[in-house]
This record gives C-alpha cells, structure tokens and sequence, in this order.
C-alpha cells in the first residue's frame, strides 16, 4: 500500500523520522493485548530505536535496558483515534483559531491538504495523548469535499516527524444538501458523481487535456488532481454519512465508479450492515448516541458497532457522545470502547477497533495499531482495564519515548490545587 | 471606582434585605371595592401557579429490592441491603427490614442501587429530537431580557430524548431556557414520565428557576446585531438595569399585597419572575463559566439581594471554589468538557472534585440529551481525576453529585435525591457499579412506580415521535 503511494506523484509520504537517540525500553510483567496476537500474561515489550522489536512471554532482556514494570498493568498499544481536528482547531468558537475548514470552490475543496501548517504546539494534544491515544487522523470539515486528511503520531517534534501518512484520504460528505452547496441529496449524489467522472475522465484523457484536446474540466484543476487517486482506488474517499439511504446511494456510487470509499458517521449503518460487509467498506462510528437527532439518524442506537462487526463490517471507533471529541476530548476514545462492549462488542474487538482497525483501514497498519516486532513503539501501561474510568495511563509511549503527563490542564489544576492559587508557573 | 461600586451595593442591599423579610407566598387576592367581582381577567393580579402540576404517580406495587448494593446518598454504601418501596417513598431500607407479603421481590445480587439521578441543565423538550428548526423552542432570542417567557411552554412532551433520559436513571429533570440571553425566562422542574401534557410532568410543588447568562452567549447574540449588550460590561448594565426595575416592582406589589388599598400595580409578567426571584421564591440558575464573571455575579447578586442557587457549567468553578462555599452556590458542571470557546478554554477534569474538596456542592450537568443519559459515567471520570491529584474521595462522594447535590440545587432536597425513609421512591437498579462503563441501568422507579425495565422490551416507553418513524430493537429497519 506505501509502496504504490509513492508512485503517485503529488502524494506526500513522510518516512519515518531519523532514529530516536539509541534506547532499548523493556516494558515487564504486565498483561499484555498485542491485538494482532493473543494476549500475554506477564509478558515483556522490548523497544528499541523507538521500534518494537520483540514481543512475548519470554523475551530476553539486553543489559543496559530501561527497565519499566508493568506487573499488574495492563499494557496495549497507543490506541488511535482517526477522528479528530487536532492541530488544525484550537478554540472552536470566537478566537479565529479555526483551521479546519478552506474555502474551496462550489463546495469542494479536493486540493486542501489540511496537515500543511498543522499546529504540532498545540495544547490538545498533550490531553490526548494522556488518554493513552498516540496516534490520530486530522481532517478538514466543511463543504461536499472537505479536503485531504493524515494520519499522525503524537510525538514532540516536527510535523515532518509527526506524519504516518499524508494523505491519509479525502473527506467528504453526502449527509447535508446546505453544506454541499444544492438544494436535495439527489442533486449531491449527481454533483460528486459529475465531480468522480470528470476526474476519471481528466485522469485518462490528460496529455489531451494538457494539449487543449480535451473538454474543459469545470472543477479547479488542483482538485481534480487530488482526487486521481481517489479514481484510481488509491486512496479512499471517506464519507460522512449518516441515513441508511444515504449509506446505500454512496455504495452504489463507489461500486459504480470503482472507488474505495469508508463511512463515518454511519448512524443507522446497522440498518445496512450486510452490504456494507459484501463491499467490504469500513465504518468509523461511536457508541454512545441513541438520539434521532434528525431525520438522517432516525435508527441511532449504541449497538450500532456490535451489529456492524457481527455482520463482518470493519469497524473503528470514534467519538459520537457530543463531548467534544474531536478536540478536547480525544482522550475519551476508550470511554467509546467500553460503552461499545456495554452495548454488544467484546471485549477483544472493542480494542481491537481503536487500534488494528483503523490503522488498517488507512493503511498504516504496519507501523501502529498493534504490539509487535518492527511497528512503532505506540505503547500505553494502563493502571487496570484501559476502558474503565478508574482506570489510567501510567506510561505513554510514542516511538519510544516516554511521555510524561503536563497538559496544560495540569499545569491548571496544580495551580488551583491550594487556594488562593500562585501567580508563577505553573 | 471599585470603592463607589461597594458604597452603592450596600446602600441598596440594606433597602432590599429590609423588604426581604416580608412573607414569601403572595397572599390571595380579594378585591377591595364594591360592585360586581371583576372576573379573573380583569383582575389581573399574579397568579403563582397558572399551570398547575397535573402530575399523579403511576400506578405501583409495595417492591423491595434485596440483596443489593445501596449508595444513598446519605451516608456509607450499604452491602446486601433491602429497600422497600411503598405507596410512592422509600418505607425501609436497611439489611434487616419487614417485608410486606405482597411486595414484588427483586433480586439484587451483585447489582447496585441509587436514588433516581437528577440533572440540574437539560433543554430536552424546548430543544428535541429531532432538531428541527420548527420544534426549536429554547431561545426566546429577540430580546436580553426575557424573563416574561417560561420554558414549560415550549416542552414538546413527545421528545423521544424523555425516555432515553430516563433509561439513563434520569427521573428529575430542569428544563432550561438556552443561554441567548441576559435573562432567558423561567425553567420548570420535570419529572420523566411519559405524559401527553407538560402539565403532567410537572413535578409538583416544585420552584422554578430563572434562567440567566454570563459572557461570551449574550454578548455574541446581541452584539452581532449592534444591540446591546455587545461586551461583557454590557451583559454586567443590562442585569443590573432589569433588577433595579424588578426591586421596584417587587417594593409596589408587596405594599399593595399588605394593604390591598386602592387598584394594583400593573401587571408585568417579565418583572414578576424577577420579584419572585428576589424574594426567593424563584432560585437563580445562572450559565456562567469564568471564574472571574463568576465573581461578579456574586456581586451583583449582592447589590440586590437575590441568591445565585447554581452556577451552569462553571468551567472555572475550581478556581473560586471557596467563594461557591462561602455563599452556598453549587456548581453544575460537565466532567470534562472545556476548550470550546474563549470562556471554556480552562476546563480540567478535576473540577468536580476540587469544587467538592472545597466544601461547595459539585453538581454533574449534562446540558446534553446524549450526556444525560450517562451522568454516573460523568462522575466516575470527575472522582477518577480528584483521586488522580490525591484528593480522598469516594464513590458515595460521587453519588452525590448526580442526586443529593442536584435535588439541592433544584430547592428539591427534601423530597428527592436521596433513599432515606419517607423520600420519594425514585430508584435505579443497576446491573453493576454505577461507575463502571460496562454497567447498564436495569429498572427505574418513579415514585415507587416501575417505570422503566431494560429485561422487558414491550414494556418501554415509546413517544408518539417514536411510532413509526425510530425502529426498534430488531427491527432492520
């Protein structure tokens, strides 16, 4: 999959970074959840590099190792969150510190690659990572084509360091007639056919168009580009969608067009489970809504993730609670988790959905979403069940570095923690 | 400056606290002249409860839970312990109680019981689902200063968010009027209960709020239409202006209520939720998020002499939670929202616990139909973030927040919101710890009457919204 991207030329893949300074981290005693592997009573995770090199009960400890217990611990892999605005949105409201949504032309915006100029500073992202998620997609909003997403590591460092891919795919959405610029969703389906097309037809026909042989293409050229690779099967188009009906006009469009497409949203996606399984399209959604907010989600309910991975549909979790969750609370992904499991999924495949899952889902499933040799040292020890609220982050790994807590958030709480409080840091 | 503002408080707390101790019921009304009675139209004189509370319990059996674990709210848990509920309240409770022969016995093992969760900051009804603009009832956004309008008026009971509520153990409930304005109106206190009128989910006897605004809401509203207020110094004028006007209000009815001399004052429904307000008799529920506006508020209240019950949301509540204390002003606040705009940005997830450290009463809101439904997952996350920086406490400190502290807030605290003999029989039964994630709520009694009860799917309460057009469970729809 990395491979045929960078074949493509306009697609950015950021390589990994230059080595972590040399450090080999044992991680020992704990209950170990691979994901891809079974579970491991007291097993051991050897990092070094920043890469995970060794997995299992009886791993053999080199001398000079950093040595972290996690006897009675729980240990995973840093969960991942592929639905967030992290970087791109600080304040949502009133401070200008909005950069999430471009302004495009007629409601697409194929060309915007969201993650340029990302704010790698930015405090949400220290909380985020104290909820034991290390690695998340940013994408645009607004519009019918948003623009282009990434996948990123929460690491201290340059957004060239912080990239696992970029593009991750392109956003988009088929839920609102307003957003998308027309009046019904008939009128959208036709609009992102006639957008599909023209690019499919660009992508063939390009050395005539290049010679003025070819029709005028009526969408801006730089994003028609981008959407070659969505044409071409490349890289999925991932949809927010919602309404049954809508889940089942965007599979045909994908069906006919040849496309690879993922839901997100997916609301009432139970109600279509089967052929969202036999088109092997994957499904990013939450479970902690059961509200008909409106006539696009009239069959909201919380087992939608365990209906969906019964039917054999690809499942990642994000957040649907209404909490935020796409900033501020990015950390409560494992609260999904464990409502999901309260509602249908196992245990197993609700980790399973904030790790492997959407890693695999956007194609970097050899580098996160699991523990296991040559995958990036992403690494969470948990005080107990990681989807339990008394439960907590001990140790925060990313590449193998280990991430103390000291958000901004704690800075405050420190503060405030006697009163009247200090004027100095913290 | 700071020095003419003090001078000019106390000036006008001492006239306000001097009327103050007048009684707090308006008397009834006789009239005063000869001739034929005007009818109740033309005499048109305050009416304290004009929509009367049609609410009776639903029909209930003598019910004793055994075996469970109990959080009260009043104390210790309580370990495979009884509770019996009958004719509507809590008769026992306790690991050594009569039984009646005929109480529906219900097994408890290995399973938890509560009081009935309260929630302090809901806009089901006013904003229901689904969220259409013609069913989108809360803001009365045409003017700062609405305290005429009454939330109950546009509770659409058929919201298919009630019975999610109460499926979340929710079964006392403050429908609000939204934060556009200054004064946003009157909220009312509910019961959630399926009914075919608001009147029927009124709780009874229960005060209502007044619903006002700090910062950023107000502000924004108003001054993207080059109204006033546009800053926050004009949020601060626009309070004090409606209260000076309500003060004199108040000072007209109250002489005229002692001597029914002469034609009453004229009738204004707007200054009469403010004089009810300070007289009392209509507790303040003020949206607020800043520690410093907080402050002020606290003032301002001062200045007039009315009390602020709770502060809403109160991102920065654990900044001045001594001075919550101080004055007895809960904190109705989220577990861990913050960050979303300017006024929220210094949200911590320790605020529950530190305002609760603090002596002040720290009150799990939703303001979310989606967070209501998971108000001890709310409180599970507060007390594991107190426990985080060391704090001592407990899950009976957390129970508190989602039933004893809200009832308070509600003035509710006699009746509700916690399981003492004599309480009202609101009850969940919970599949497990109330703070777990995995756990579900099972049974909901309302007034000892079971309401909700997970394990019998045709017995759930469906809104007329619901028929036809929300599958149900099974259904592929």
């Amino acid at each position: 999959m990395r491979r045929l991207r960078l074949t493509v030329p306009i697609l950015l893949l950021v390589m990994a970074p230059a080595a972590m300074a040399a450090q080999t981290i044992a991680i020992t005693g704990g209950k170990v959840f691979p994901v891809t592997s079974p579970p491991i009573e007291g097993g051991t995770v050897l990092i070094r590099d920043g890469r995970i090199i060794a997995v299992g009960a009886d791993v053999a400890i080199p001398a000079g190792a950093t040595r972290i217990d996690a006897t009675g611990k729980w240990v995973t892999p840093g969960l991942v969150d592929v639905n967030t605005e992290l970087g791109l949105v600080e304040v949502g409201y009133g401070s200008g510190a909005n950069e999430a949504t471009a302004k495009g032309q007629d409601a697409i915006a194929a060309s915007f690659q969201a993650w340029v100029a990302l704010n790698a500073s930015s405090v949400l992202i220290p909380p985020a990572r104290e909820g034991g998620v290390t690695t998340v997609a940013v994408w645009p909003a607004g519009g019918l084509i948003a623009g282009q997403g990434a996948l990123l590591d929460l690491l201290d460092g340059s957004l060239a360091d912080m990239l696992l891919a970029a593009p991750a795919g392109i956003a988009g959405q088929v839920s609102s007639d307003g957003a998308a610029g027309v009046g019904a969703r008939g009128e959208l389906f036709g609009k992102l056919r006639d957008l599909l097309e023209n690019t499919r037809d660009y992508g063939r026909h390009k050395a005539d168009y290049d010679r003025g042989q070819m029709r005028p293409v009526p969408y801006r050229r730089e994003d028609v580009e981008a959407l070659l690779p969505v044409v071409s099967g490349k890289l999925p188009l991932v949809l927010a969608a919602d309404r049954a009906a809508d889940i089942e006009a965007a599979l045909a469009l994908a069906a006919d067009l040849g496309i690879r497409i993922v839901i997100a949203g997916g609301e009432e996606a139970w109600q279509v489970a089967d052929k969202l399984a036999a088109a092997k399209v994957p499904v990013l959604t939450g479970a902690m809504n059961n509200i008909p907010q409106s006539f696009n989600s009239l069959g909201s309910r919380q087992e939608n993730a365990a209906l969906l991975r019964k039917s054999g549909v690809t499942v990642a979790l994000i957040g649907n609670g209404g909490g935020d969750e796409e900033l501020f609370n990015v950390r409560n992904l494992r609260y999904e988790a464990g409502n999901a499991v309260a509602y249908g999924l196992s245990w197993d495949e609700a980790l399973t959905a904030v790790t492997h899952a959407p890693a695999e889902i956007f194609g970097v499933a050899d580098r996160v979403g699991a523990l296991a040799a040559g995958l990036e040292g992403n690494v969470v020890v948990w005080s107990g069940d990681p989807f339990e609220f008394a439960s907590y982050p001990e140790h925060v790994l990313v590449r193998g570095r280990e991430y103390p807590a000291a958000s901004r958030q704690d800075l405050l709480i420190q503060r405030y923690r006697t009163l009247p409080p200090g004027h100095t840091a913290p | 400056m700071r020095m003419l503002v003090a001078v000019a408080a106390a000036a006008l707390l001492g006239c306000a606290s001097g009327q103050a101790a007048r009684p707090v019921e308006p008397a009834p009304i006789k009239p005063d002249t000869a001739g034929p009675p005007p009818g109740p139209g033309a005499l048109s004189v305050p009416n304290a409860d004009p929509f009367p509370s049609t609410y009776t319990p639903f029909a209930s059996h003598p019910t004793a839970i055994q075996n469970a674990t109990i959080f009260t709210a009043a104390g210790p848990r309580l370990e495979r312990a009884t509770i019996l509920l009958q004719n509507g309240k809590v008769a026992a409770i306790g690991t050594d109680i009569q039984i009646p022969a005929d109480a529906v016995l219900i097994d408890g093992t290995g399973k938890y019981v509560t009081p009935g969760l309260i929630d302090t900051h809901s806009h089901l009804g006013v904003y229901p689902a689904p969220g259409t603009e013609a069913n989108s009832d809360g803001n009365e956004a045409t003017s700062p200063a609405t305290p005429q309008v009454w939330a109950e008026h546009s509770v659409w009971p058929q919201d298919p968010q009630f019975p999610r509520n109460l499926a979340g153990g929710v079964t006392t409930l403050q429908a609000l009027p939204g934060s556009a304005n200054l004064f946003g109106g009157r909220s009312v206190v509910l019961k959630v209960v399926p009914s075919r009128t608001v009147q029927g989910m009124k709780f009874p006897g229960a005060k209502y709020g007044l619903k006002m605004a700090c910062g950023e809401n107000p502000k924004r509203v108003y001054g993207s239409r080059s109204v006033a207020p546009s800053t926050r110094m004009g949020n601060v004028a626009g309070y004090r202006a409606e209260w000076i006007r309500a003060e004199q209000y108040r000072r007209s009815w109250d002489k005229w209520q002692a001597s029914h001399k002469g034609d009453p004052p004229a009738r204004d429904l707007g200054l009469e939720t403010l004089a009810e307000a300070l007289r009392g008799n209509i507790l303040v529920q003020m949206h607020c998020y800043r520690a410093d506006e907080m402050a002020v508020m606290l003032d301002v209240a001062r200045e007039f002499g009315y009390r602020i019950r709770s502060f809403h949301h109160a991102v920065e509540a654990y900044k001045i939670a001594d001075l919550l204390a101080s004055d007895s002003v809960s904190a109705s606040i989220w577990a861990d929202w913050g960050g979303f705009k300017m006024e929220a940005l210094d949200g911590v997830r320790a605020n529950l616990a530190l305002v609760d450290q603090a002596g002040a009463r720290a009150v799990v809101h939703s303001d979310d139909p989606s967070g209501s439904q998971r108000l001890t997952q709310e409180a599970a996350k507060g007390l594991a973030a107190g426990r985080a920086i060391g704090l001592p406490l407990g899950e009976e400190d957390a129970i508190r927040w989602v039933t004893i502290n809200p009832a308070w807030t509600l003035g509710l605290d006699d009746r509700i919101g916690s399981l003492e003999v004599g309480k009202n029989a609101d009850v969940v039964l919970w599949s497990g710890d109330p703070f777990s994630v995995y756990t579900r709520s099972e049974k909901v009694w309302v007034d000892g009457a079971l309401l909700y009860d997970r394990g019998d799917p045709a017995s759930l309460w469906r809104t007329d919204f619901e028929q036809g057009y929300v599958p149900q469970p099974g259904e592929s729809g």
